[in-house]
């Protein structure tokens, strides 16, 4: 499986699609079919119209990663992909944490911390929105956690390169040669059908 | 109003008025057109209530339709056109059913890399999404076997879509590709638009770069022990003439994969024949042994690999492939070669040096040694009739001209090792997926691109029933092939893993199959029955002879096994041999 416990780590995809009914569903099978987690997955609009853009932060090794790549271009409907887990880039979440209401002054507190803001004060409940990179939006979550959580839910990622180039430019060299560490396979789970 | 006389009648009011009338179609009348526009001939098909309206227009095109007995058939047919002709094969089912019943040979053509456009009927766009009436979700259920599909809603998109299916399917690494198709989009009637030019591939160029070029090359002329492996790639790019040139200049030996089989001729000096799981042991003991892999158009499967850990460990490996993906999938590579496998071997060809490697060919002959003496076909045999024995005859007799559909299972192997093929496609068999059931139907295909051909099936008793009603499309359609029935009792190949690796324990093999002679009677086909050695010649006669399809009964040995066999994951080293009288040690070297 390409997914290997070891040396799987979290990688960011920026994948434009054609904006056609069942693209994403193409996108998302491919990842299913190759055992490969999908730890967050956001859709949206992109700057040129009938172009979608997929921001997909998944578990891989790099040799799998640059796999995932190539498997992704076969897609017909799939118009460019870039790994920017090593490009510089800014790559951000959005988060609301609804939290009950008691202790508020130490809640406010804490919202300074992490840059977040209250948007709906209840007497029952206080609702926070945060922005930020996914490792901070946990530690977030972390901490309000003592506060007792009652929902919550995180965009997933999006991500945009720094500087004035696109996504693409920065993208892991796709031309297939030596550079490609073979992936992490389970040689052991090697099927033994006749 | 027949289409000829349509177009007589727009062309006469086009003269008359000065501007141009938009020509009016039906959906229907589009796809066939589509498909006429593409060089389709023949189609193979079963109708049903959606796909009815394409059904009604199709006698007006120049088109032919075979009907099948179950849409199965009808994939494997288009799949087997595909794979002689190296044109796209076309199937057509209806919704619901008709759909799923092509699943399994979509399947075997994408694990085969197979060009193949399947079109489905699918129930009106008004009530799409409702479960209506032999409503499935074709789109959705057929998603990860396809190289890409689509559902069509309005007929103004037809022509576009299907000039693109067809690109899709024989452009890159070829493939099916599925066009589901509303039945009120073929029943609309629309301004005939024309077809857009199809979306082009946005991966990165396929196509080796030159610093790899020379890495390569100067890594094969470094090789004092390497060999070449011919994929089903070489076959595909039509590269077996170029890699010959290669072979002949490096003086390198070539091993081929199942489906490489007439990649590279079989009977050429430099030819060491087939590698992996039941390849020939000196092969097998060769790779583990080379200093230099060339592996052009393959993927290193499981069945070729055998345990991974332990494969080709001395060997640098050089990748030739057209699929990104594949290159460093399996085995790490040291130089990879991304393209065109014949562009890739035109490419290196001027960069490699002439040269002779009489060491390393004296060593492989040495390693054949034992060979010939456990050579079924040399034993012994008495009053037995082998599988291979009829192989060997059959190639024989056919003097290795003839074009050959196996099935999957043991006489499958068999026919790998004793079915000497020279000529690329000439075998035709389900390597990928393995799906029983596929020869009689991939070969009625093929008759379908090459009726004047020579066409045996060698199928087991288990996968011929599988599909045997197509002996009734053989029939209708008066197709002529040549059915050789490997009838061993059993299904053979799981019942000699349960003999290997399951203690004997035969559960579920032992076969009670029908009279093989008379079902073919049945059918108003010729039966026959061999049972001993001397019968095979004349049988063969006989069936040639034959204007029609014959079906011939070999009763062979009930116990036979394929050797050598790697164990699933073993060391490719480590075969079981066949056991020889001949032999003191059995299962060594
Ligand atoms: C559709 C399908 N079902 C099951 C199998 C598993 N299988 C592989 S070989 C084999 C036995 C084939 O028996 P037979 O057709 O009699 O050929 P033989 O091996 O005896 O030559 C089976 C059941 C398969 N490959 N395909």
């Amino acid at each position: 499986m390409i997914n290997d416990a070891s040396g799987a780590t979290p990688r960011t995809f920026i994948v434009h699609v054609e904006d056609h009914p069942g693209v994403l569903n193409r996108v998302v099978s491919l990842f299913r079919r190759r055992a490969c987690n999908i730890d967050s997955l956001a859709v949206g609009k992109s700057e040129q119209p009938g172009v979608s853009r997929i921001t997909l932060v998944v578990r891989a090794d790099p040799g799998a990663a640059a796999r995932l790549v190539l498997h992704l271009y076969k897609i017909v409907d799939v118009l460019q992909v870039a790994d920017v887990t090593a490009a510089k880039a800014v790559i951000r979440e959005l988060v609301f944490v609804k939290v009950s209401a008691a202790m508020r002054g130490d809640l406010l507190q804490l919202c300074n911390v992490f840059r977040a803001r209250v948007v709906d004060l209840c007497p029952a409940s206080v609702t926070v929105e945060a922005t930020g990179a996914q490792d901070k939006m946990d530690g977030l979550i972390e901490a309000l956690r003592p506060f007792g959580i009652l929902e919550l839910v995180r965009t997933g990622a999006v991500a945009m390169t720094r500087g004035s180039q696109p996504a693409s430019a920065s993208a892991l060299s796709v031309s297939a040669s030596a550079e490609i560490d073979p992936p992490a396979y389970d040689h052991s789970s090697i099927q033994d059908e006749v | 109003m027949s289409l000829l006389a349509e177009l007589e009648v727009t062309a006469k009011e086009t003269r008359r008025r000065p501007t141009a009338v938009p020509v009016r179609r039906t959906g229907a009348q589009l796809l066939w057109e589509a498909l006429v526009r593409e060089g389709v001939t023949v189609v193979f098909g079963y109708p049903g209530g959606a796909i009815m309206p394409a059904y009604d227009a199709m006698p007006a095109y120049p088109i032919e339709h075979v009907l099948v007995r179950h849409e199965q058939g009808a994939a494997h047919m288009a799949d087997g056109y595909a794979r002689a002709s190296g044109k796209v094969g076309v199937a057509i089912a209806t919704s619901g059913p008709g759909a799923t019943n092509l699943v399994t040979g979509i399947a075997t053509a994408m694990l085969d890399s197979s060009p193949m456009v399947c079109i489905t009927g699918q129930v009106s766009s008004t009530v799409l999404g409702t479960d209506a009436f032999q409503e499935v979700d074709t789109t959705g259920i057929t998603l990860p076997i396809t190289k890409h599909n689509y559902l069509v809603t309005r007929a103004a998109d037809i022509p576009a879509v299907l000039r693109e299916a067809f690109h899709v399917a024989r452009s890159g690494r070829p493939g099916p590709v599925l066009v589901d198709i509303t039945k009120d989009a073929q029943q609309a009637t629309v301004d005939a638009p024309e077809p857009r030019e199809p979306r082009q591939s946005r991966a990165p160029a396929a196509r080796a770069g030159e610093a790899e070029l020379d890495r390569a090359a100067a890594l094969i002329d470094a090789a004092e022990r390497p060999l070449i492996f011919a994929g089903h790639g070489i076959i595909k790019s039509e590269g077996t003439a170029l890699l010959i040139e290669f072979a002949e200049r490096t003086g390198i030996p070539v091993s081929q994969t199942l489906l490489g089989l007439g990649g590279f001729p079989a009977t050429h000096p430099l030819s060491l024949g087939m590698m992996g799981m039941h390849g020939e042991a000196w092969v097998n003991n060769a790779i583990q042994g080379a200093d230099l892999l060339v592996a052009l158009g393959m993927r290193f499967d499981d069945r070729v690999t055998g345990k991974l850990d332990t494969y080709a460990r001395g060997a640098k490996k050089i990748h030739a492939e057209i699929d990104a993906s594949e290159i460093g999938k399996n085995v790490p590579v040291d130089v990879g070669l991304l393209g065109d496998v014949r562009e890739t071997l035109q490419a290196l060809m001027p960069r490699v040096k002439r040269r002779g490697r009489p060491a390393w060919l004296k060593h492989l002959a040495g390693l054949r040694g034992d060979t010939s003496v456990r050579d079924i076909v040399t034993l012994p045999h008495g009053e037995k009739l082998h599988a291979a024995h009829v192989i060997h005859d059959l190639w024989r007799l056919t003097r290795g001209e003839a074009r050959v559909v196996t099935d999957v299972g043991q006489h499958q192997m068999w026919e790998a090792q004793y079915y000497k093929h020279d000529h690329p496609r000439k075998l035709i068999t389900s390597g990928g997926l393995g799906t029983m059931g596929f020869a009689l139907p991939a070969a009625i295909g093929a008759a379908k691109a090459f009726p004047d051909e020579q066409i045996w099936v060698v199928v087991g008793d288990g996968g011929f029933q599988m599909t045997a009603c197509e002996l009734a499309t053989c029939a209708q359609e008066g197709v002529k092939i040549n059915v050789a029935v490997i009838n061993n009792g059993y299904l053979g190949m799981v019942r000699q893993w349960q003999e290997l690796f399951y203690g004997g324990r035969y559960v579920a093999t032992p076969l009670k199959s029908p009279d093989f002679v008379k079902l073919a009677e049945a059918h108003g086909l010729t039966g026959l029955r061999v049972e001993r050695r001397d019968q095979v010649e004349a049988a063969f006669a006989r069936a040639v002879a034959d204007p029609g399809t014959v079906v011939i009964d070999f009763r062979v040995e009930q116990e036979d096994s394929v050797y050598p066999i790697v164990a699933p994951n073993a060391d490719l080293r480590d075969m079981i041999r066949r056991p020889s009288p001949l032999v003191e040690t059995s299962d060594d070297q």
